[in-house]
Order: C-alpha cells, then structure tokens, then sequence
C-alpha cells in the first residue's frame, strides 16, 4: 500500500466517523431550541423535562464529536503537509475561525444549558440552548467552506513560492459553492435529528412507556422531518447537482454513470456501471431526464466520461455512482415516509398506526447512510484533485511519513474507534432506555 | 512585524492552553492518590467537568491559528512528529472520553477502570507536551525543504538526529508533568473543601520542591543542548527578568499555599507557566523551529508566515473573536464560582 492511499483511507475514515456525531449535534440543536421555546412560551414541564432528555442525548454526541474532531483538526498536518503548505493561508482561515467563533462559545454554553438550569433564570436557560444552536452553525459554517474551497477554488492568488494566497476574505466565506453545500448539509442534519428523535418516540409508543413524551418527540420529528425532507430535494440537492454539473463535469457524468455524451441524457435509477465496457449493467432508465434537471430543458447536451482524458476521471467511478444513488434513493423514501406520516398526524391517527410508528423507528440508520453516502460523492467526485483543478491528490500528502508509519496509525484509529463505537452504543441505549421521566427523579435526589 | 505580532499571537495561545487545559491534566494525574472515596472524587471530577472541553478548545484555536500564519510550520512539525501527535490524539481521546462516561455509567469496578484510564492518559499528556516544548528548544533535523521526520527515540541523545525521546525532552516532559500536578493541586484548593483541600495543599510541597529543582536542572541543560537559546538574553538583557519572574512566582506559589491563599497560588503558578513558556519562546525568536541540520535549514517566521493580506484580515477576525471567547469564559467561570461541594457531582442530569 502507498503512503498515498493510506494517507486518503485513514482521514476518509475518521472524518466518516467524527460526522457521525455532528450530524445529529446539528440538527437536535435546533430541535432543542424548538423543545425550550415551547416549554417557555406555554410554561409546560413535560417539553422542558423533553428537552433536557435530548440535552443529555446531545451531551453525548457532543463528547463523541469533540473527541473524533479533534485528530481531524490534526490531520491536515500530519497527513497532507504538502497540501498545508501551500494552501494553509487561505483554508488555515476558515478552520481556525471555527476555533474562535464557535468552538469557544458552544462548548461555554453546553456548559451552562447542562450545569446550569438551576443557575439561572428560565429565560437565559433557552438563551443558552440557543448558543448552542448558534455555534454548532457556525462550526458547520467554517467547516463547509473550508471544504468549498478545495472543490470550489475561489479568492486566490498564487504566491512566488508556490503557495496560494487569499485575495479577498469576503470572497472567501461567500463561496458560492459553499453557500449551496451549507444550504444541503445542514439540512441533512436536520434529517437525522427528526429521524432520531421521530424514532425515539416512536419507541416509547411501542413499548408503551413515556407515551407522554413519545408523543411529543413523533410530533416534533415528524414535522421537521417533513420540512426538511422536502427541503433537501428541492431547492437544496437540486441546486447541489446543477452546480456540479456545470463546475465539476466529469464528476457528474461518473456519479450519473454517463460514459458516453449525449443529448437528452437519461437518468439512471438502477444499475451497475461496468468500467470495462463503459456501460450500465441492467439499466433502469428515465429518458431525458438528467438534460431536464441539469439544464431545464429536456433536449440539452450532457458531457460524459468520453469527454474526459482518462486520469481525470473521478478514481473510484463505481463507488461515486453507488454513493450518489444510495443518497439520491433514500431521500425518495424519506420523503414518502414523511408524508405519510404527517398525513397519519393530521388526521390524529399516528399514535396508534403501529406499523408506521416502526417504520419511523426502523428508518433512523438510514439518514447516516444518505449523509455519509452524500459526502462521499462530494469528496470522491472531487478526485484525482485535492484542490479542484489546482492540485491532484497525490500532490498533497506527506510524503515523509512512511507507509509503514501510517498504516500503524490507521489501524490504531480503527482499534480506538471499534472501541468507542461500543461505548457509544451501551450509552445510548442506556439513556434512551432510562427515558426523559427517570430524569425527574434523579434530578430530585441531588437537589434533595 | 506582522511576523512578531503573530509569532506572540500564536503563544498565547499555547500559553492559554497550558495553563488552563493544564490544571484539568494535573487534577486528572492527581485525583488518583489524592481522594479517599466516591463523593471526593466526584468533586475533584466535578471541579473540572464543567470547563474541561472549553479548555481543549485554546489547544484547537491555537492549532487552527499556527495553521494559517504560519503554514508551513504547521505542515512541517505536525508530519515530522507524526507518531507523537497521534499518540497524543488517542490520549485526548481516551481522557476526553473516561472522563464523561464515568458520569453516566454506575458499573462500580469499570468506574475503577476508567479513572485509571483517565489518570493514566493525563499524566501521559503532560509528559508529552513537556517533551514537545523540549523538541522545540533543543531542535529538529528538518532538511532543506524544510521537512523532516523523528522516530520516537533513537540512542537518547540530543545531536544531529535526535528522536522524540533523549535524555533533554524527557527532563522536559518531567517538568511538564511536575508543574502541572501542582497547578491541578493548586486548582482543587481553590475549588474543594473540608479534608479534600487540606490534602491538596499538602500535596504542593514537596512537588514545589521537585519543581525547583527540575526548573534549575531544565534551565541549564536547555542551555547545555543549545547554547544559543541564550543569544536573545544577551542582546536584550533587560528580558533576563524572565527567569527571575520565573524564580519569583515559585516563591509567590510557596508563600501564598502557606498562607492559604489558595486563589492567589494558582494564579502564581500561572504566572510560572506562562513565564516558562514565554522565557523559552523569546530564547527561540526569531526561529520558529531551529535545525540541529545547520542554522540554514531552520524555519524562521520570515520563512513560515503567510501572505500579508491573510494576516491582517486575520487580526481583524481574530481579535474579535478572541475578545468574544473571553466574554463567554468568564462568563462560565463567574457562573460555576465556589467550591464544588463533595455532593457535586460530574455528571450532566445530576450536577443540576
Ligand atoms: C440526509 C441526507 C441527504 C439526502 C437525503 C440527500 N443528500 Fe445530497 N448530500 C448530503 C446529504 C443528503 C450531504 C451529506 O449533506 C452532502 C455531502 C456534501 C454536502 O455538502 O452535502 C450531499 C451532497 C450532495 C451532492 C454533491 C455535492 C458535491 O459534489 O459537492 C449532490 C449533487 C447532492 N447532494 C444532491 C442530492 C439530491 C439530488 C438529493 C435528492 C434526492 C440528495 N442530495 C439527497
Ligand atoms: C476535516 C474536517 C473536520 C474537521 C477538521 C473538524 C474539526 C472538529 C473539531 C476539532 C471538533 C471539536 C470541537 C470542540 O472541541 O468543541 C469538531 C466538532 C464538531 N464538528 Fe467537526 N470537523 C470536521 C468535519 C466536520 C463537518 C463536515 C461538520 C459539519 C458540517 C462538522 C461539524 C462539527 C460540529 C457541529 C462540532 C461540534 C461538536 C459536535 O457537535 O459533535 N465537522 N470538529
Ligand atoms: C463529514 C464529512 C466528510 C466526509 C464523510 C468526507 C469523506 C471523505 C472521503 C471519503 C475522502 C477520501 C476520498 C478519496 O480518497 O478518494 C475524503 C478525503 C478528504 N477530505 Fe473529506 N469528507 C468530509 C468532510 C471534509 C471536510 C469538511 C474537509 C475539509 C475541510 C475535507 C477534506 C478532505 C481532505 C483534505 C481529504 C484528503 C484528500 C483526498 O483524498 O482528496 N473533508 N473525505
């Protein structure tokens, strides 16, 4: 194995795995907002003991991303010095603004929304969640622009000794690029979020405990899973892909499987796209399609693969097309779920539907799978580049780190995150399993 | 002078860094020995639950911030000390990690375990940090284009091509670990109560008298390992009041622990980290990272700093937001004032 490849395999796999966690941090801050807000406006116990029970869910991924994005936030060093080098003063910017803007002020207010409700007035308790929310935003924020930057080069200039320099700060954090993948990504985490706590509820209606509270948290996710399902498709995906299209060419053509251009290109739902003959194995297909959603028009040209020399070709082209349908396809169901769902809600009928309230309880793995899936088209649709156009991948990593140096390290990422993922598991299972009223009591006793 | 300006910039940061992050790595080495029973390590646990994750927050801003000053240095040090940086990765983990689960799980013998773990990881985490600094001082074997590669130890002797480990680093990560033992002991004076804090106090005794002297030994061999760490001194040498503020918060640390001024202790003692730091930074500058390969090869700041433009918008951006950081924390701080009772507990439902 090259350095190369295991410099890509281990900052593949522990980012895959540090966004495991923010995902749901994101998208339950903002459902925890929603959570207090109710509580305060209608000074009901039952949504503040609600929204303390998620305050604990969240504590817990919190520490699980803070732990996993750390190593991250080192990476960049340790694996691709070449790539620090030379771009460390436009993208050093974002990473280190997420440090000071966000990382600073969420995990000051965590402290005070876990620690403090005794401490402080019922009103700077909800101020507090809301910092919450703010920071991990923001985090989002800074760190989706720092990727933006690598698929979307924008403000820079090159410096005499080789490095690329910012031109314009502004520029920089209004990538539009960015701006769309914020657009999309947050929204995604709002997916998990709603699933999770959808899912959660769902549980306890099930189990028959806490139908109180498993009420409120079907309610709750069920109508942000809804918004947000939507929401993900169009605008938000729908812009994702057209800006792909028209900035990453080649990327879209291996994530659609279009080996040969066409006019009225179709998109292909099911299939297996065969390198060697540059087809799709056992195609399904709507004609015309893909012209229509790139460019609105059904007749519109589209580039494929052929348009492209061999090594720029996206370098896992099977895994990209698999990654975006895999996204792509869940979505659709997240969507049907959804509506159903809320459908089964408005008619006051979804507390007793048991085989929708599985659904909703089985379906929750499935946004990690479309979230990861999402992020590993962006990153593989970006190869052979590590900066698009600017840098190839086997430009930027460290090349005096040895093989031997990093696969020891990769290894011991794996044994530590098997590790953790156990952990993570029993924690969850035993929150989840104690359940928001448990709280009451337990809270009574030290107060006591 | 955007080069001076950011070269202090980033060490306050370290310095922010150690001397917060630090008394939460020296209560963790310390809880072990120090507390007789559940509810006294709850509230040794309990004074640092709240604040720790905010803590590693300055070791991350200061990384992001080195980053893009000064990339190259960031690119540089972070590859050629690859091995120790990840061991130090899995160790925050692991600590990061005990810490909190130890407040959601009641496994009585598993809660033993991973105090172990955390104490152990901390302790560890001192050393190497101490043992980072150490590498900075002594230098590096960076090659012409400015990159280099260290195992973690070869013949434990600092020369040409040293490893992580000889015999200078590890007098530096026994400093680290000593002073930090005493900052976190210091810390729980402040923050316990009844027998708890009567035994941290006494515990600072004879660490202060290790200190003294691994800070007299540490002077010297930096001294011996790389003389001209001295040059800076004798051409300002109205900054040799550096090591006499050195000398003078180890006494304040000792006068004011025996007159139970417990506050004012810990602040002495991070005025002795900060002057540590600080005292081996201005020994380096205008290095950032000398070369034991030649003078030559060294990374100065004019070497390592980024484009003029970045760094002014950055001191735009990074002052306000540092002031923002500031405010947040001492908010924080303000709010979890006191003691923590031995009733407190770490844990997140039950601390409220
Ligand atoms: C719940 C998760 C989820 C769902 C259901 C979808 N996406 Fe997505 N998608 C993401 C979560 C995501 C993501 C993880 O958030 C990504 C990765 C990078 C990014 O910014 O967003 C992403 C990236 C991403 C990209 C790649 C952008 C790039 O190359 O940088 C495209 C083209 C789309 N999405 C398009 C879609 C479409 C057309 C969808 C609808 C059917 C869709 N996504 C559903
Ligand atoms: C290379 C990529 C990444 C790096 C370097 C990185 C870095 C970090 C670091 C250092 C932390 C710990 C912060 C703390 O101590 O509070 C963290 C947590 C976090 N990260 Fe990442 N991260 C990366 C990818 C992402 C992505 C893609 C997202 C979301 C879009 C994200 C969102 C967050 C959030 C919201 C947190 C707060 C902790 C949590 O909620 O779990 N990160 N990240
Ligand atoms: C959470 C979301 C993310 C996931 C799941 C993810 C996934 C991946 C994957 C699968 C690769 C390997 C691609 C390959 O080797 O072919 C990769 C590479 C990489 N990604 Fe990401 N990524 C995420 C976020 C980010 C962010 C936010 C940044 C930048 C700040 C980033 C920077 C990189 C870099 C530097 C590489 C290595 C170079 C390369 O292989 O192109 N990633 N990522």
């Amino acid at each position: 194995m090259s350095s190369e490849l295991i410099d890509r395999l281990q900052f593949a796999f522990t980012v895959t795995f540090h966004y495991l966690f923010p995902q749901l941090t994101m998208g339950l801050a903002l459902l925890i907002v929603v959570l207090k807000t109710v509580a305060l406006k209608t000074h009901d116990e039952t949504w503040n003991r609600a929204a303390k029970f998620w305050g604990r869910i969240f504590a817990i991924n919190f520490v699980f991303g803070v732990v996993t994005g750390i190593p991250m936030e080192f990476e960049f060093g340790t694996n691709w010095a070449q790539f620090s080098r030379v771009s460390g003063g436009v993208i050093g910017q974002p990473l280190a603004m997420e440090g000071v803007f966000s990382f600073f002020l969420e995990s000051a207010f965590l402290g005070l929304f876990l620690y403090g409700e005794n401490r402080l007035s019922k009103a700077l308790h909800w101020f507090s969640a809301v910092m919450v929310f703010i920071g991990s935003w923001i985090s989002g924020f800074f760190i989706i622009m720092t990727d933006a930057w690598m698929q979307h080069p924008v403000a820079y200039t090159h410096a005499p000794g080789g490095q690329f320099e910012l031109t314009s700060f502004w520029g920089l954090l209004t990538n539009p690029w960015g701006l769309r993948q914020y657009a999309h990504n947050m929204t995604g985490a709002v997916v998990t979020g709603a699933f999770v706590m959808a899912a959660v509820g769902a549980f306890y209606l099930l189990d028959g405990r806490h139908r109180e509270f498993g009420q409120i948290f079907v309610k709750v996710g069920v109508i942000a899973g809804l918004i947000s399902t939507i929401l993900i498709i169009f605008p938000t995906g729908d812009m994702a892909g057209k800006y792909v299209a028209r900035n990453q060419p080649a990327a879209i053509a291996a994530m659609e499987g279009l080996f040969r251009s066409q006019t009225g290109a179709g998109i292909v739902l099911v299939g297996q796209p065969n390198e060697q003959t540059g087809h799709i194995d056992n195609p399904i297909v709507v004609n015309d399609m893909l012209s229509f959603l790139i460019y609105g028009t059904t007749k519109a040209e589209v580039a494929g693969l052929d348009q492209f020399p061999r090594k720029d070709w996206p370098t896992a082209q099977p895994l990209l097309f698999y990654a975006y349908h895999i996204m792509a396809g869940l979505g659709t169901w997240f969507v049907l779920l959804m509506v159903v769902a809320a459908f089964l809600l408005w008619r006051e009928r979804l507390y007793n539907a048991r085989w929708a309230l599985w659904a909703l309880l089985l379906s929750f793995p499935l946004p990690y799978i479309a979230n990861t899936a999402g992020w590993l088209t962006a990153e593989l649709g970006r190869q052979p580049w590590l900066i698009y156009g600017l840098m190839r991948t086997s430009q930027g990593y460290s090349s005096m780190v040895s093989a031997g140096n990093g696969l020891f390290t990769l290894l011991g990422f794996m044994g530590l995150y098997a590790l953790l993922s156990l952990l993570f598991t029993v924690l969850m299972y035993r929150e989840i399993n104690r359940g928001p009223a448990a709280m009451a009591h337990a809270a009574a006793e030290h107060t006591a | 002078m955007m080069g001076f300006v950011w070269f202090w910039l980033v060490a306050i940061m370290i310095v922010g860094y150690v001397v917060l992050d630090g008394f939460d790595l020296g209560v963790g080495v310390l809880h072990l020995f120090l507390t007789r029973n559940e509810s006294e390590r709850r509230a040794t646990l309990g004074s640092i639950g709240p604040v720790w994750d905010g803590n590693e927050v300055w070791l991350l801003a200061g990384g992001g911030t080195l980053y893009f000053a000064f990339p190259l240095l960031y690119a540089s040090a972070f590859s050629g000390f690859y091995l120790p940086l990840m061991i130090v990765l899995w160790l925050l983990v692991l600590r990061g990690v005990s810490l909190e689960l130890r407040s959601h799980l009641d496994l009585g013998v598993w809660r033993a375990l991973l105090d172990g773990v955390f104490g152990l990881a901390s302790a560890l985490l001192c050393i190497f940090f101490g043992a980072a600094f150490a590498n900075v001082l002594r230098g590096v074997s960076l090659q012409p284009d400015g990159y280099f590669f260290l195992p973690l130890w070869t013949n434990w002797l600092p020369g040409t091509y040293p490893g992580v480990l000889d015999w200078y680093t590890v007098i530096g990560g026994l400093v680290a670990l000593v002073a930090l033992m005493q900052h976190g002991a210091l810390w729980l004076t402040v923050k316990t109560s009844g027998e708890l804090e009567q035994r941290a106090r006494r515990v600072v005794t004879p660490l202060w008298f290790l200190l003294v002297a691994l800070t007299v030994i540490s002077l010297f061999a930096t001294i011996y390992v790389r003389p001209a760490n001295l040059d800076n001194y004798f051409n300002y040498p109205a900054t040799f009041i550096v090591p006499v503020g050195v000398a003078a918060a180890l006494a304040a640390i000792w006068f004011w622990n025996r007159r139970m001024q417990p506050l004012k202790a810990f602040l002495a003692s991070a005025s002795y980290l900060f002057l540590m730091l600080a005292g081996g930074v201005w020994g380096l500058y205008p290095d950032l990272l000398p070369a034991t390969t030649g003078a030559a090869n060294s990374i100065t700041i004019n070497r390592a700093i980024s484009g003029p433009y970045t760094l002014s918008v950055g001191l735009i951006w990074w002052s306000l937001g540092m002031a923002l950081a500031v405010a947040y924390i001492v908010f924080v701080y303000t709010r979890f004032r006191g003691k923590t009772g031995p009733g407190a507990a770490n844990g997140h439902g039950a601390a409220s």
